[in-house]
């Protein structure tokens, strides 16, 4: 049974995420204003995707956004953040230091992988999940509460605490449903 | 590891969609930009009015200032090299710029060839006016695009023109039977294997910015709902009255473009636009969009 799945649409790859939701058989709500998450039915889950998240974060303030968000996640709903996503959802950021919603036990690092010249494609150490990595955050710290999904070169880049999923690279991009699958099923 | 595939390249520019591109000449312009919600900022020295006020030839710009701007933002930082010129488009790759523009802005050095875009790690973005020409790019690399509208001039009628003209020819190709792909590669002087794949999917297989002319809110938003999946904004925000505010209006236009009333709200109080221009008052030889082929 498809569920009605939430991508945040303020900026970013939000569509790469909508094609790969509804290739799982999901049915698929743009989330732009705290309205789009109750509105026409509750959503069964939401991502958090890939973009510059200095500029999510603006528009999450300037929206009214920030407590709509923060009440659907902790409210238990599966969450799955990409790259500026995970930004979002962790705890500590540095690189410079901005705010987050703290949904996951993890600190990460703006760009820590390097400026675009120095994005990649890759395979995960388990051979498991295609890596498309942009100016991509790096995890620095894993809370106890924390497991690691998949590692590449030993460090870990995805990780699950409790309804979220959460990953430094781009799996919408490698056409990859995988994490899509681990987080809302389908 | 494979370090800047194509779809690498291309990845970013899907990353910058849904924002607002912001021409900057200077660290503090640059911080204005990213506290207003820009996605990334365009490092030059100065913006495309000013260039066609001052005259010259316009370069790239200065490595020391496009290194003070990327110390001062977290957000991609771009530059402009001129139509041709490989030879600053590698120094800006060895500055590591996020994205390379090589722009009609900007005096060509080169009036026979564009840059081999293939050859860099860097991403490439270039402006075009039509569907050919979005396609030759492509040809050469670029995984980025913008509508080239007129930049300088505050006014967005060309900017609407070659967005329009964009989308009516895929629209067109979209239509037309297989055996008719070739002739009309021909007629748009485009890589056939580049008309194939637009014909199928309906769309460029590179994102699509618009530029040049962008100076409101509904600028932005009305290149939105012609088909623009970002926006860059050069002389506009910084030539205004109210920068950080015209800046934060522009990149809610962005994202709320299908909102009228959001666009009426973030539209209020915005002091002066800058100055336009009225393109019946520009020579032939003073159009920017008609360098490049």
């Amino acid at each position: 049974m498809g569920k009605t799945i939430g991508v945040l649409a303020l900026q970013g790859g939000f569509e790469a995420h909508a094609k790969i939701l509804r290739g799982l058989g999901h049915a698929v709500r743009e989330v732009r204003a705290a309205a789009d998450l109750t509105d026409g039915g509750g959503l069964d889950g939401l991502v958090f995707p890939g973009g510059e998240s200095s500029t999510m974060l603006k528009l999450i303030g300037f929206s009214g956004l920030w407590e709509p968000l923060d009440a659907f996640v902790r409210g238990g709903h599966p969450v799955l953040a990409t790259c500026a996503g995970m930004i979002l959802a962790a705890t500590g950021v540095s690189g410079p230091e901005q705010a987050s919603f703290g949904w996951l036990d993890v600190d990460v690092t703006r760009n820590g992988w390097g400026r675009q010249v120095h994005s990649f494609e890759a395979v995960s150490d388990d051979g498991a999940v295609r890596l498309v990595f942009i100016r991509a955050p790096r995890l620095t710290r894993i809370g106890a509460g924390v497991t690691v999904l998949h590692r590449f070169e030993g460090e870990p880049i995805t990780v699950r605490q409790g309804n979220v999923v959460a990953a430094s690279f781009h799996p919408e991009l490698a056409d990859e449903p995988a994490l899509h699958a681990i987080a809302f099923g389908g | 590891m494979e370090k800047s595939t194509f779809r690498v390249k291309v990845g970013l520019a899907e990353m910058l969609k849904g924002g607002v591109i912001m021409d900057v000449v200077n660290a503090e312009q640059a911080r204005i930009a990213e506290d207003a919600g820009a996605t990334a900022v365009m490092a030059l020295e100065r913006v495309p009015a000013q260039i066609r006020k001052d005259g010259g030839v316009a370069r790239a710009s200065d490595p020391e200032m496009i290194q003070a701007i990327q110390k001062t933002v977290n957000i991609p930082v771009m530059a402009k090299c001129r139509i041709g010129h490989f030879m600053e488009a590698r120094i800006l790759e060895a500055l590591e710029v996020d994205f390379i523009d090589e722009s009609e802005v900007l005096t060509p050095a080169d009036e026979e060839f564009h840059i081999d875009k293939h050859g860099f790690k860097t991403p490439f973005v270039c402006g075009c006016t039509d569907l050919g020409e979005a396609l030759r790019r492509i040809g050469e690399g670029a995984a980025m695009l913008r509508t080239k509208g007129e930049a300088g001039t505050g006014n967005i009628v060309e900017g609407v023109r070659h967005l329009r003209t964009l989308r009516t020819q895929i629209r067109r190709l979209s239509v037309l039977g297989h055996e008719e792909l070739m002739t009309e590669a021909k007629k748009l002087g485009a890589p056939y294997a580049l008309v194939e794949e637009v014909a199928k999917a309906g769309k460029l297989p590179v994102p699509n910015f618009a530029a040049g002319g962008i100076a409101t809110p509904a600028d932005a938003a009305l290149c939105m709902a012609l088909g623009a999946e970002a926006v860059f904004v050069g002389s506009g925000i910084f030539l205004s009255d109210d920068p950080a505010r015209r800046a934060r209006a522009i990149v809610e236009a962005a994202t709320y473009w299908e909102d009228p009333k959001r666009l009426a709200e973030v539209s209020k109080g915005l002091g002066a636009a800058m100055a336009g221009i009225e393109m019946g008052t520009l020579n032939e030889s003073d159009r920017l969009a008609k360098r490049g082929w």
